[in-house]
C-alpha cells in the first residue's frame, strides 16, 4: 500500500504535464497551420531575416515596382 | 477608405522618407491576405520572403491550411494593396481577406480542443484507476484501497467533467428552453446522472462507480464535436478566401476631379466611379456619362451584352466591354433588381430553415424511448422489491448505456470523412446539414450560362468561313473586348491566322466595328450594321462580317458545354435523377445547349420568381429539387432549392446562398457531391444501425441489473470505436450512384 502513497501522484503528476504541455503548444498556436508545420521542419532557412532594416534599405526600388 | 485616401495623398517623397524614418516611430498594422495558389512548403517560404523583401513590411507568417499570410506592415510605408500587388508580382494570386468572423470560429475550435485535452487527461487517469480497481475486484483490492480510487477519480473526473462537457449542457439548455429535443439532451443527463450516482455511491462506499464511463463518453463526443467544427471552419475559411479573391477594385473619381483605387467594400452611394473597358463593374449604380455595352451573363445568364447610355443602371459583377463609362454608385436598396432578388432570397430561405437533421431526427425517438425505459426499469425492480436504491441503480445504468454516445458519433464521423473527401475534388460544403439534404433530392435543375456551359461564345461551324474572311474579320475583332469577338479571335487563332492589323477601327456601342480604309469600308457587327439583309438570309447569326460592297457573311455562336455536361447529364439521369435545365437566355440558344447535354426538359426566358416558382412546382409534386446555378438571378432559386449548389465562378451573392461550391471547369464534381452525399447518407445509417444493436444486446442487460462498471465502459468505448472506424472508409471507398450501379469512370 505505501507504494500507491506515491505511485498515484507521480502518474498523476505526469499526466498533467503532459496536460500542461499540451495547452501550452495550443496557447502557442502549434495547431493553427498543421499542413504548413510539417513543410517549415524541412526547410533550409525558416528564421526571417532578423533586421527588416536592412532589407528595406536594400530593396526598395526593385520591390515598390 | 480614409486610409487609402492617405496613402494616396502623400507624395512619392514622403513615402520614401516614411520608410526611411519608419524605424523611429512606425505606425505598425497587420493585414491578412488571402494567398490562392500557395500549395508547399517552397511557396510558403517563397511568400514570406517576397513579402519580407516589399518596403515597410516587419513581418510575416504564412499560414498553408488557410492558405493565408498575416503581415505587419508599417502603415505609413505601405497598404494592404500594395503588398497584394508585390505578391502577384512573385506569382501568386493575393487579395486581401474580408471579415473577421473565421477569427472567432477558430478559437471555438481551439476551444473544443482545449476541452477534449483536459477530458483526454481526465479518462486517462481515470481509467488507469479503474482498472486497477477492476482487477483488484477479482483478486484482493480491500475495500480501503477501493474507496480511495472511487474517491480519487471522482476528484478528477467530476472538475473534468464540469469543465469539458459544457458545450453539450449548453445545447441541451438551449434546446429544452425552446421546447424541442436534440442528441444534447440524453447526451447531458447520461452525463450528468451517472457522475451524481457515481459519487452517491462513492460516498456509501458502493462498487455502482461510473466515473470512467462518464469521463469517456464526454471524451469520445469531444472528438466528434472538434472534428465536426474543425472541417466547418476550414470549409468556411475556403469559401471565404474564393470571395475574397472575387473582391474589386475601384477607381474613384474625387471631387477635384483626381483618381483614386479603394477596394470595392470601401464604396459608399453617391461616389463617382470610372470603369474602363474591360472591367467589372464594382458597384450598383447608374450610368453619369458614357455609352457601352454591358455583358451581363452572371445576372441574367444571358452572353449577349446590352447597351447602356447615360441613366441606365448598372449592377455590380457586370462586365463593361465597349469604352470607359463614368457611375455613380447607389445604395443596394436603391436598385430595384437588386433589392428584388434579395426579397426572393430571403422569402425563399424561410422555407428551409424548418429542416431537421438526421441526428436530431433520430433523437426525437430515442430520448423519449431511453427515458421510458429507464423509467420502466426503475418502476419493474420497485414492483419486484429490490428497494429504491437498487431500482435506481439499475435505472440509471440502463441511462448511461443507451447514452447515445455512439449515436451522437455516428453522424458527425460520416460528416468529417464525406466533407473531407469533397474537399479533396475541390468540394466545399457550407452548410452544417448540406450532405443530407442533397441525399434526398431526386432532380436536378441546372442553369445554363456559366453553369452547363463555359460562359463564353464560340464560332461554330467556322469550317464553312473561307479562311481570308476570317482572318480579315479577326483582324477586326482584335480591337473589341465583345465576346463575340472575342470568339472570332479565338477561332483565327485555331485555325493559327495571324491577321493583319487595321490602322483606324471604330467601335461603335450596340452596332459594331468599322475599319475605313482608302479602298472602302470593312464592318464587322449586327445584321443592319452591315447591310445584311436577314428577310432572305440566316436569321439566327449573330454578327455579320462585310468587305466593302461584298456580299455579308453570317458568323453564329454557340456557348460551349462543359467538357463533361452530356456525360453528367447522363449519369444522373441513369441514377433516377429528372434533370432540368432552366435559362434566362433566349429559346434558341438554350434548345441548343439542351439538345447537346441532353436533356429534354428545358425552359428559357425565365425569370427569377419564374425559377423560384419551378421549383415550388416540383416541390408541390413531391419532388426535391437540387439547383446548381451561379448567376444572380439564379441566387433565390438556389435558396429555395431542397439543396443547392454552385460553382466557383459564380457571382459573390450566389456562393454565399449555396449550400456547396465547387471548383474547376468542369461537371463532374456535382455527380460526385450527389454520390458522397448519398453515400454519406447510408453510412450513417448503417452506423445508426450498429448503434442500435449494440443497445439491443446491452439494454435488456442493463434492465436486468447484469452491467457492471467495467461492462459499461467496455461498451461505451467500443461502439464508438467501430462506427467512427465505419465512417472512415467513406474516405476512400471507390462510389458509384447506388441506385443503377453505374460504372466509375472518373476515379
Amino acid at each position: 500500500m505505501t507504494a500507491l502513497a506515491w505511485l498515484i501522484p507521480a502518474a498523476l503528476v505526469l499526466g498533467l504535464l503532459g496536460l500542461a504541455a499540451f495547452l501550452w503548444a495550443l496557447n502557442s498556436g502549434q495547431f493553427e497551420d498543421l499542413d504548413g508545420a510539417s513543410w517549415r521542419a524541412i526547410q533550409d532557412s525558416d528564421a526571417p531575416d532578423a533586421s527588416p532594416a536592412a532589407d528595406s534599405d536594400v530593396t526598395p526600388h526593385d520591390a515598390k515596382r | 477608405m480614409d486610409k487609402a485616401l492617405r496613402s494616396n495623398l502623400s507624395l512619392a517623397g514622403e513615402r520614401e522618407l516614411a520608410s526611411a524614418t519608419s524605424f523611429n516611430a512606425p505606425n505598425l498594422k497587420t493585414v491578412t491576405l488571402i494567398v490562392e495558389n500557395m500549395r508547399c512548403g517552397g511557396c510558403m517560404s517563397a511568400v514570406e520572403k517576397a513579402l519580407l523583401a516589399a518596403p515597410g513590411v516587419q513581418s510575416a507568417r504564412a499560414n498553408l491550411s488557410a492558405k493565408r499570410v498575416t503581415a505587419q506592415y508599417d502603415d505609413d510605408a505601405t497598404d494592404p494593396e500594395h503588398l497584394a500587388f508585390v505578391l502577384k508580382d512573385a506569382g501568386f494570386n493575393a487579395a486581401e481577406a474580408i471579415g473577421k468572423s473565421e477569427e472567432t470560429q477558430a478559437n471555438e475550435v481551439s476551444d473544443l480542443l482545449r476541452r477534449l485535452g483536459v477530458a483526454g487527461f481526465a479518462a486517462a487517469n481515470v481509467m488507469l484507476l479503474s482498472v486497477s480497481v477492476w482487477a483488484g475486484l477479482a483478486s484482493d483490492m480491500d475495500t480501503s484501497a477501493q474507496a480511495l480510487f472511487h474517491w480519487l477519480s471522482a476528484l478528477i473526473a467530476l472538475p473534468a467533467i464540469a469543465y469539458a462537457g459544457q458545450p453539450f449542457f449548453r445545447s441541451a439548455v438551449g434546446a429544452i428552453r425552446t421546447s424541442r429535443l436534440n442528441m444534447d439532451v440524453p447526451i447531458s443527463l447520461g452525463i450528468i446522472l451517472a457522475s451524481g450516482m457515481s459519487l452517491f455511491q462513492t460516498m456509501r462506499g458502493g462498487d455502482q462507480v461510473y466515473f470512467d464511463a462518464a469521463i469517456m463518453l464526454t471524451f469520445f463526443l469531444l472528438v466528434g464535436r472538434y472534428l465536426d467544427e474543425s472541417v466547418r471552419v476550414r470549409a468556411k475559411g475556403a469559401a471565404e478566401n474564393l470571395l475574397g479573391l472575387k473582391a474589386l477594385s475601384a477607381t474613384v473619381i474625387g471631387p477635384d476631379g483626381r483618381t483614386r483605387r479603394v477596394p470595392a467594400r470601401a464604396l459608399s452611394p453617391g461616389m463617382r466611379v470610372l470603369v474602363a473597358a474591360g472591367e467589372r463593374v464594382p458597384v450598383d449604380g447608374r450610368i453619369k456619362k458614357g455609352t457601352s455595352e454591358i455583358e451581363e451573363s452572371l445576372i441574367t445568364g444571358e452572353l449577349l451584352p446590352r447597351i447602356v447610355h447615360d441613366g441606365a443602371n448598372v449592377h455590380a459583377g457586370t462586365v463593361n466591354i465597349t469604352s470607359p463609362i463614368e457611375v455613380t454608385a447607389t445604395a443596394t436598396d436603391e436598385n430595384t433588381l437588386i433589392a428584388e432578388i434579395a426579397r426572393l432570397m430571403q422569402a425563399a430561405e424561410q422555407g428551409r430553415g424548418r429542416y431537421v437533421r438526421l441526428a436530431d431526427r433520430a433523437a426525437r425517438i430515442y430520448a423519449p424511448a431511453v427515458h421510458l425505459l429507464g423509467g420502466v426499469t426503475f418502476v419493474g425492480w420497485m414492483i419486484a422489491g429490490a428497494g429504491w436504491e437498487t431500482a435506481l441503480t439499475y435505472a440509471i445504468a440502463v441511462l448511461i448505456i443507451t447514452c447515445p454516445c455512439a449515436l451522437a458519433l455516428a453522424v458527425p464521423a460520416v460528416q468529417v470523412a464525406a466533407t473531407g473527401r469533397l474537399f479533396a475534388k475541390g468540394v466545399i460544403v457550407k452548410a452544417p446539414d448540406a450532405l443530407e439534404r442533397i441525399a434526398e433530392t431526386d432532380t436536378v435543375v441546372f442553369d445554363k450560362t456559366g453553369t452547363l456551359t463555359i460562359g463564353e461564345p464560340k464560332l461554330v461551324a467556322d469550317r464553312q468561313i473561307d479562311t481570308s474572311a476570317l482572318a480579315q474579320a479577326a483582324a477586326l475583332a482584335a480591337h473589341s473586348r465583345h465576346p463575340y469577338a472575342k470568339a472570332i479571335v479565338r477561332a483565327a487563332d485555331a485555325r493559327s491566322l495571324a491577321p493583319m492589323s487595321r490602322g483606324s477601327v471604330r467601335e461603335v456601342a450596340g452596332a459594331g466595328l468599322i475599319a475605313e480604309t482608302p479602298q472602302g469600308e470593312e464592318r464587322l457587327g449586327s445584321a443592319s450594321w452591315a447591310g445584311a439583309d436577314t428577310e432572305a438570309g440566316d436569321q439566327n447569326a449573330t454578327l455579320w462580317y462585310r468587305k466593302r460592297t461584298a456580299a455579308p457573311i453570317p458568323f453564329h455562336f454557340e456557348d460551349t458545354l462543359k467538357l463533361d455536361a452530356r456525360y453528367v447529364v447522363n449519369d444522373l439521369r441513369e441514377a433516377g435523377y429528372a434533370v432540368e435545365l432552366l435559362s434566362g437566355d433566349r429559346p434558341h440558344a438554350v434548345s441548343l445547349a439542351a439538345a447537346a447535354s441532353d436533356i429534354q426538359e428545358w425552359r428559357a426566358g425565365v425569370r427569377p420568381d419564374g425559377k423560384i416558382r419551378r421549383l415550388k412546382e416540383l416541390s408541390a409534386s413531391g419532388r426535391k429539387p437540387l439547383m446548381v446555378g451561379d448567376g444572380l438571378n439564379d441566387a433565390p432559386a438556389l435558396a429555395a432549392g431542397h439543396a443547392s449548389l454552385s460553382p466557383a465562378s459564380a457571382i459573390d451573392i450566389c456562393q454565399t446562398a449555396a449550400d456547396a461550391i465547387f471548383q474547376g471547369e468542369r461537371l463532374f464534381p456535382v455527380l460526385e457531391t450527389v454520390k458522397v452525399a448519398r453515400a454519406a447518407r447510408h453510412m450513417s445509417l448503417q452506423n445508426f444501425a450498429i448503434a442500435l444493436g449494440y443497445n439491443a444486446v446491452c439494454v435488456p442487460l442493463a434492465m436486468a441489473g447484469f452491467v457492471t462498471p467495467l461492462i459499461a465502459a467496455l461498451a461505451m468505448s467500443a461502439s464508438s470505436i467501430v462506427v467512427t472506424g465505419n465512417a472512415l472508409r467513406l474516405r476512400t471507398m471507390r462510389l458509384a450512384l447506388q441506385s443503377l450501379g453505374t460504372r466509375e469512370k472518373h476515379e
